[in-house]
């Protein structure tokens, strides 16, 4: 049977959620029998590929980057996941919303409380600007289903994947969707 | 105080009448175009001409057409003058005895007149709404006395019922069936209220009243309080009206003095006192549960219903709570009889209905007409018309709970049911035209910004969910929403009408609803294409039901 | 006491007359979603999660506030009603920054609870990020706005159970807030007798002890449940 093509992304998020996708531990090895894993930041490719089938999506769309990486992984992916609590609510990566502004964290981090050379780094097409607001992935491009956690556990993760690629779609309820 | 006596102020008011009158507009429309100083500066040329024998200069209430004021009727002549300036009040005195003047002439012979009927607004424009004595010299208080004199309570009650009035408050709930309820209750204490808080955008149909003919109010109230036995009565108004609530001061003063308010009204064994309670301008305070709270000095918020007024009201008491038009309709129904009003109207709604007119039209005012009058003799005959030969696009009746009904509709009669069907509402009265250079999504903004500024803020579905119509309408108008969005925005709706706690919740996406009915196309145009996912490949087929999405 | 029969999804019950419907549900272990919703202190019908549907009644009807009667025919679970309560919890979570995972309820939040029960896996409608402050004037306490739902829990145990009418609601539909005295840093309020009982009956993070950090705050609402037996049945639980 030909494998399908998936691939996991690390947009703004603390990347636990990678973490937490390691914790499956030998069932991935069941996983690499079922897919062919295109893109990851677990694997050594630079481009998002064509025609990825499933894909999971952590973190927020904190800047330009992953403004435009969304868009694209959207035009190119059959099924789109939003993969932990960032994807889906912006959660923790969101927290800065409240100030409006991308300023003031700049400010804060790199002016404020540097020791050394106070400076906002800035280099156009090497460091991506942020967003004055950070944003849930499906705010930008439709999302197909929803894996809440912060991170979601791996016995969570296991049981949407082998739902999605079994075809059944996503069938988690009860604990598994609990955010946090 | 009695019959005789009333007779008998009247007699001498029509005995000491002067041969001309000038009746000057004092209402609040009139006197912020400057009627005030046309008033004085006509006494002052009456006085100078050496007229003042001969010529009355009496301040009235509204006389409708407001957009041409300051107004000023000359009696017997039947001249309406419009746009007066105070300069004019010499030609206009000198015109009473054959001189010229230049000053523009109303056509009271215009459909904006000859289309209404009086009765709410019948002593309005006609009398001095600061003195008693005008009020009844036009019969005023004679019904108060048929009702204590000569019917029974439950005949005050029988006659509402039988006149078929609903209320003019919004929700056209009958008149009678609500005074029987709280007649019917238990309780030493009972209330009646007025409703006077006319939070609607663009409504001023209840502050008329209240200007021009206060004591009309005041009987309303009493013969209400009669029929239910309650003896005491508020009055709730907001504080924006300051000239409706000094006059309403005046009006219960006089009331007193004459023992027309009080305790042994009329020398019957009845008691009412009446008095005002001003709000702070709450939209949500004209609910009744918020009003009655608002009343005790509680947080205006709304609280769930039953109980409902009538079982547990004010202080616990039962209560009854009518809009302003409502109680103003309640003397001419006692004193006319009930069969008479019955005949006015259409099959389910009778008598009459205050509109204020407003928007994108030649005649801006305040209108009365039988109900099942239609749209099109309202806005195409008494208002002639979009101004500028601008074309009338829709009219929104029922303000931020109301819809917009497009000018294919026009034909469509003003009354309960017929406004309902179409998802508008009559509500209290406002209606607003709009030409063919509005936008339909930017009114459904602007009403849904009126309601999340207004909510309360006790129920999540209100408080919250107005905010996100509010936002998603925002994100349609910036052409960001994509066809997500309005679907959201539809089931918002849904849940906004049917889950929240009061009427404001209830209501606030009826502009919404009504625009996506008749103007869905101007949504459409502004939506924006989703990136979406790529055309079908490979597997797994994606379940066409989504269990939790 | 007079009885009343009805039926709830089909079951017959039987309920004392002057009870609620939620509490008849209760009575017979059928479960409804409440929020705004405590033992103990008289009920508003604010947060509408536990709206139901009554046979031969159009509008859906509190099941909080709503007495039952003789054969009333109530359904809890509809379609439409998981639609609207699922719809009501996207509303609360998009309305102020309740971010769990740094949550001291996280794991024991009635919100968190009823987003897991109704199946809400993520919000539909564009998150607010107001800006909120959190008030730790106070020596015991804390008061978090970005976590209130404002079921107003608090002012009712306030007002009617400790009686020192310290909290209150402030301020217009998104702009309303949970105040101290007349809008007040909490640990200057001369009223606040420090009880504790708003801390207990809050739902959310939104009132905490000081001092407990991620998922660490337990609440004990036997402590509330205790003082409202003894003053209406005149019972101490021991
Ligand atoms: C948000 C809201 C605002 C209202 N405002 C008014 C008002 O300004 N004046 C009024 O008479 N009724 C208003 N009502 C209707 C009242 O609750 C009540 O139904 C009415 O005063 C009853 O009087 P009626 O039977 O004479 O119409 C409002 C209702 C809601 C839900
Ligand atoms: S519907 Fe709006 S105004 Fe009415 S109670 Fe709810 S929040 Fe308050
Ligand atoms: S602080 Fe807690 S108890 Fe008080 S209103 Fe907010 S969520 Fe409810
Ligand atoms: S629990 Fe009934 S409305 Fe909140």
């Amino acid at each position: 049977m030909d494998r399908l093509t998936f691939a996991t992304v690390w947009l703004g998020g603390c990347s636990g959620c990678h973490m937490s996708f390691l914790d499956l531990d030998e069932w991935l090895v069941d996983l690499a029998d079922m897919v062919e894993i295109v893109y990851s930041p677990i694997i050594d490719r630079k481009e998002y590929p064509e025609n990825v089938a499933v894909c999971l999506i952590e973190g927020a769309v904190a800047n330009e980057d992953n403004l435009e990486q969304v868009k694209l992984i959207r035009a190119r992916t059959r099924l789109l996941i939003s993969f932990g609590d960032c994807a889906v609510t912006g959660n923790v990566t969101a927290m800065r919303n409240p100030l409006r502004t991308a300023e003031p964290v700049l400010q804060r981090a790199y002016l404020d409380t540097a020791n050394l050379r106070p400076r906002i780094p800035q280099a156009r097409g090497i460091v991506p600007p942020l967003l004055d607001q950070v944003l849930p992935v499906h705010e930008v491009v439709p999302v197909d289903y929803f894996l809440p956690g912060c991170p979601p556990p791996a016995d969570r993760i296991r049981t949407l994947l082998r739902d999605v690629i079994a075809g059944k779609g996503s069938l988690l309820s009860g604990e598994n969707i609990r955010f946090g | 105080m009695d019959l005789a006596d009333l007779l008998e102020i009247k007699e001498k008011e029509l005995r000491t009448r002067k041969p001309i009158r000038l009746r000057c507009c004092l209402a609040a429309g009139c006197v912020s175009s400057n009627g005030q100083a046309v008033k004085e500066s006509l006494d002052k040329a009456v006085q100078e001409a050496g007229l003042a024998d001969e010529v009355e200069v009496r301040q009235v209430g509204c006389m409708r057409l407001c957009c041409e004021g300051p107004l000023v009727a000359v009696d017997p002549a039947g001249i309406l003058y419009q746009k007066v300036a105070p300069e004019d009040a010499a030609s206009i005195v000198a015109a009473l005895k054959g001189g010229e003047t230049q000053v523009k002439r109303g056509d009271l012979n215009h459909p904006f007149f000859t289309k209404q009927m009086s009765i709410v607004l019948e002593n309005s424009g006609e009398i001095d709404p600061e003195r008693i004595e005008s009020y009844i010299a036009a019969d005023g208080y004679q019904a108060l006395n048929d009702a204590l004199v000569e019917m029974k309570p439950k005949e005050v009650i029988d006659a509402i019922l039988q006149s078929g009035l609903r209320g003019r408050g919004g929700a056209g709930y009958p008149t009678g069936l609500k005074w029987a309820t709280v007649a019917k209750m238990q309780g030493s204490k009972k209330y009646v209220i007025c409703n006077a808080d006319e939070g609607d955008p663009g409504a001023f149909m209840d502050r008329s009243v209240l200007e021009s003919d206060p004591h009309r109010l005041l009987e309303g109230m009493a013969i209400a309080a009669y029929a239910v036995g309650a003896d005491q009565g508020f009055i709730y108004v907001r504080a924006e009206y300051p000239l409706a609530i000094s006059r309403l001061h005046t009006a219960i003063k006089q009331a007193k003095q004459h023992g027309l308010l009080g305790s042994g009204v009329l020398e019957a064994a009845f008691t009412f006192n009446v008095e005002i309670r001003i709000g702070a301008g709450a939209f949500v305070c004209g609910e009744e549960t918020a009003l009655m709270a608002s009343i005790e000095g509680e947080r205006g918020t709304p609280r769930p219903r039953p109980p409902f007024p009538a079982e547990r009201g004010l202080y616990a008491g039962p209560t009854l709570i009518n809009n302003v038009e409502t109680l103003a309709n309640v003397p001419s129904i006692v004193r006319k009889g009930a069969d008479w009003f019955a005949g006015i109207g259409t099959e389910k709604s009778k008598g009459t209905k205050v509109f204020a007119l407003a928007g994108k039209i030649t005649n801006t005012g305040l209108i009365e007409v039988p109900m099942g009058t239609s749209l099109r003799t309202i806005v195409e005959e008494m208002g002639a018309g979009a101004p500028d030969g601008n074309q009338v696009k829709a009219v929104q009746t029922g303000g931020p709970s109301g819809g917009c009904l497009p000018a294919s509709q026009l034909d469509t009669p003003v009354d309960y049911e017929s406004l309902q069907q179409l998802g508008s509402i009559m509500g209290s009265g406002g209606m607003i035209v709009m030409d063919q250079t509005t936008n339909m999504v930017d009114v459904a903004r602007f009403f849904m910004e009126f309601c999340m500024d207004e909510s309360c803020g006790k129920c999540t579905p209100c408080r919250a969910g107005t905010v996100q119509l509010h936002a998603l309408l925002d994100r349609i108008l910036r052409r960001q929403a994509t066809a997500r969005d309005l679907e959201l925005l539809e089931e918002l709706c849904d849940l906004v009408k049917h889950t929240s706690l009061c009427g404001l919740g209830q209501t606030a996406p009826n502009p919404v609803l009504s625009t996506l009915r008749f103007f869905r196309n101007e949504y459409l145009e502004l939506l924006q294409p989703e990136i979406g996912a790529p055309a079908a490949f490979g597997t797994p087929p994606k379940p066409d039901v989504n269990p939790t999405g | 006491m007079p009885v009343k029969t009805l039926t709830i999804d089909g079951k017959p019950v039987s309920a004392v007359e002057g009870q609620t419907v939620l509490e008849a549900a209760q009575d017979a272990g059928i479960s409804i979603p409440t929020l705004c919703h405590l033992d103990g202190v008289s009920d508003v019908g604010a947060c509408r999660l536990c709206l139901v549907e009554v046979a031969g009644v159009s509008r859906l009807l509190p099941a909080c506030v709503t007495k039952v009667t003789e054969e009333m025919e109530v359904r809890t679970e509809s379609e439409r009603l998981k639609r609207y309560r699922r719809m009501i919890l996207e509303l609360l979570f998009a309305e102020r920054n309740h971010v769990c995972a740094v949550c001291v309820s996280n794991g024991r939040c009635e919100l968190q609870n009823l987003a897991v029960a109704q199946g809400m896996d993520h919000v539909r409608f564009a998150y607010r990020f107001p800006p909120y402050e959190v008030d730790i004037t106070h020596r015991m306490f804390g008061m978090d706005h970005n976590r209130c739902v404002l079921c107003s829990r608090c002012v009712r145990v306030c007002w009617f159970i400790e009686g020192a009418a310290t909290k209150n609601v402030a301020g217009r539909g998104a702009d309303a807030r949970i105040i101290t005295d007349l809008s007040q840093p909490w640990g200057e309020s001369e009223t606040c007798t420090s009880c504790g009982k708003c801390v207990q009956a809050c739902p959310t993070g939104a009132k905490f002890h000081k001092g407990s950090t991620v998922a660490e705050m337990e609440r004990d609402r036997s402590r509330l449940e205790y003082i409202v037996t003894a003053r209406e049945k005149k019972q101490w639980i021991v």
